[in-house]
């Protein structure tokens, strides 16, 4: 394994050696266009902390080179982000596929923004977007995520994928409202036993051998998708609605015909209101899943219709120190035709599952240092989630951190204790420019 | 009641031709000066942080500032550096009344995402500097009781109090006001033991648009033995700003007042 290592990392450091000094000696140059340039090179290392029986020992061995370009024109601006990447651990490399991110360039963001009226704006082309009022916990964020990217431990802002989509604002004085048109489905870069095992609801183990590989919704205009957000402020506190129409974002159903997982129709409605209270922020979101193809909820093979709802509530304890803790909840609807319809041998969900999280933050040395960890736990699954992490700015440039994923569950099929083979720990350094 | 006022501001003129002001007056003026110049205004801002050993970081940003009516303002503050903080906003609705905390934001572009900060502390640094979040938006007056301790040909020099001393770091304040400007030139902080821990200096005053500006400001952390210095360029006052800059809409696309 190392030997290998050694014979490819040359080649594609070499490659990312020429992207930083070229973006280097850019950013030091007065660009020859209207625009900035920045990015930084990350490069990342971890370890499973436990044997896992279908994954590699390590999780994470990586150096990522991302570049940001900003361009501005008379009527619009352009922006292009993206990752060059040298994954030791991936598979054909040399294969992009900008959807999943898998290859060596991972686009995470080419758009224009301009203003078509004075009250209205427009966004068109990759993208990364995001709204809603959780934390680390989405309800009408139905934008795609990319979970292995979370749990294998690389930085946050890897569990926001890219969508390929036209956002166009308006800003009437009454009210905002968002429209998001995604003309191909975006799904989650979702578990599938590739790079995190997990346990599924028969207790089979998944892992790289037996990677799940879900029927594909790509077609276009007719696997679509449509978000929308009405928002606005009342007597200071951030009111919002919010719809959706398209699918679940995880292959969630199975299609029995196809012998596959696929991802169900899903209508989304929800709510949400944030704003101060109690010496802290508080926050309120509630969602209803319309899973429309099994509304009876009898079919053993889609996910019932669940009415979720969540309340946050983050505060400062002391000086630098600040807390936020979250109540989470699912309630599965016709849970007794669910009950009926399950096949032999699959553990049944509760009808409620219920998440509690906290997050801890400690900034120290001038803020340079940062210790935070946030924890899921469910008392209704039995199961924990915890993921500390140290960041230390070492410079202006420079910094490193050390995170860790670390799993625990009384049952192998809850939804977190199904990951308990994935934990792992790792550190990270990274140049900014 | 027209005729009230006018006798009110006879009144005021005569106070202060003699040099009389009222303590109340002075940290009052010293607040508008200091805080409220103009309508609205932008500055670009350089920190250089310096710390004990001699190692530095620096951040660069744009502020842009206007008041919104009986003392609130909002602040938007575009980040041009380090490169960690690139093209993020920390955006600021301040609030005056009592018992009403300031309202305030992080824009995270990378994950298109405004985070709340929760309403907390001010005595903490501004972006890991020796500066304190008070210092940027300003101290409520109410906080502390003020005291003229002396009044020299330049400077009127005040000694603060907190109302509520479990509040904050230091147990008073000193602070020395040009009569001419009313800017504050300089602050320090000193603990129960009337040990000196923290000073804030204006160095540089410069007059833009009519308005006394501090261009360079200094602030030491006697403690840590850090220090921060500030300079302020492209200072432009009453710019038409439009109130709806500071809000989402501009979190996600900022303006061409904060970028360019």
């Amino acid at each position: 394994m190392i030997k290998k290592l050694n014979s490819i990392i040359p080649a594609r450091a070499a490659l990312c050696v020429a992207l930083l000094s070229a973006a280097g000696l850019a950013s030091a140059l007065e660009l020859p266009w209207d625009g900035e340039l920045h990015g930084f090179v990350d490069g990342r290392g971890g370890v499973r902390t436990q044997s896992d029986p279908g994954e590699d020992e390590r999780n994470l061995t990586e150096l990522r080179a991302q570049l940001d370009s900003l361009t501005y024109f008379e009527r619009f601006q352009l922006q292009i982000r993206g990752d060059f990447i040298y994954d030791e651990l991936a598979d054909d490399i040399e294969k992009i596929d900008l959807e999943s991110g898998r290859g060596f360039f991972d686009l995470r963001e080419m758009n224009v923004v301009f203003s078509p009226l004075d009250w209205s704006d427009v966004k068109v082309g990759r993208q990364i977007l995001t709204w809603g009022t959780g934390d680390l916990l989405f309800i009408n964020d139905l934008f795609p995520k990319d979970w292995n990217s979370f749990m294998l431990g690389r930085d946050v802002e890897y569990l926001k994928a890219p969508s390929d989509a036209i956002y166009a604002s308006f800003f009437p004085s009454f009210v905002n409202i968002d429209l998001v048109y995604t003309p191909r489905f975006d799904a989650d870069r979702y578990i599938d036993g590739e790079r995190v095992s997990f346990y599924d609801m028969t207790g089979r183990y998944v892992g790289q051998d037996n990677a799940i590989d879900a029927e594909d919704r790509d077609d276009w205009f007719s696997d679509d998708e449509i978000a929308a957000r009405l928002y606005r402020n009342i007597h200071g506190y951030e009111t919002a609605l919010y719809l959706y129409h398209g699918f679940w974002k995880s292959p969630v159903g199975y299609d029995v015909v196809g012998d596959a997982p696929y991802f169900p129709e899903l209508n989304v409605f929800g709510a949400s209101a944030k704003g101060s209270a109690l010496s802290g922020i508080m926050n309120f979101e509630t969602g209803y899943y319309d899973s429309r193809e099994d509304r009876s909820g009898s079919d053993p093979f889609i996910p019932n219709s669940e009415l979720r709802f969540l309340s946050g509530y983050q505060r400062e304890l002391a000086k630098n120190l600040t807390a936020g803790v979250q109540y989470y909840v699912e309630w599965m609807m016709d849970y007794d035709a669910y009950a009926d319809s399950l096949t032999p041998g699959t553990a049944a969900r509760d009808e409620l599952r219920h998440v509690l999280t906290l997050r801890l933050t400690q900034m120290l040395m001038n803020q340079n240092l940062i210790l935070s960890v946030f924890t899921f736990f469910s008392p209704s699954d039995r199961d924990v989630y915890v993921r500390p992490s140290a960041t230390y700015k070492i410079s202006d440039n420079w910094s490193t951190s050390v995170n860790g994923n670390f799993f625990f569950g009384e049952r192998k099929y809850t939804f977190f204790g199904r990951f308990r083979r994935n934990n792992s720990v790792n550190l990270s350094l990274r140049y900014n420019f | 009641m027209k005729r009230i006022t006018v006798l009110i501001a006879a009144a005021g003129l005569a106070c202060n031709l003699l040099g009389e002001l009222s303590v109340a007056e002075i940290v009052e003026r010293a607040n508008q000066a200091s805080y409220y110049a103009g309508d609205d205004g932008s500055a670009d801002v350089t920190m250089t942080i310096t710390d004990k050993g001699g190692s530095v970081r620096t951040r660069e940003f744009r502020v842009l500032r206007m008041n919104t009516g009986q003392g609130t303002q909002k602040f938007y503050v575009y980040f041009k550096k380090p490169a960690d903080l690139y093209k993020q906003v920390y955006l600021v609705w301040k609030e005056v009344k009592e018992g009403k905390d300031d309202s305030r934001w992080m824009w995270l572009p990378a994950l298109n995402l405004k985070r709340s900060i929760a309403p907390g502390d001010k005595r903490i640094s501004f972006v890991g500097s020796d500066f304190v979040y008070e210092d940027v938006s300003g101290r409520s007056l109410k906080e502390d009781k003020h005291e003229l301790v002396e009044t020299t040909d330049e400077q009127y020099v005040l000694k603060n109090t907190p109302v509520n001393p479990e509040s904050v770091e230091f147990a008073s304040y000193t602070v020395w006001i040009d009569k001419q400007t009313m800017l504050p030139r300089k602050a320090e902080y000193y603990d129960k033991s009337g040990k000196l821990l923290r000073t804030v200096e204006a160095v540089k005053v410069e007059t833009i648009q009519g308005f006394p500006t501090v261009i360079e400001s200094v602030a030491k952390d006697l403690n840590s033995g850090s220090t921060t210095v500030n300079t302020y360029s492209a200072i432009k006052y009453n710019i038409g700003l439009n109130e709806r800059i500071f809000t989402e809409r501009f979190l996600r696309r900022p303006p061409r007042e904060a970028v360019r």
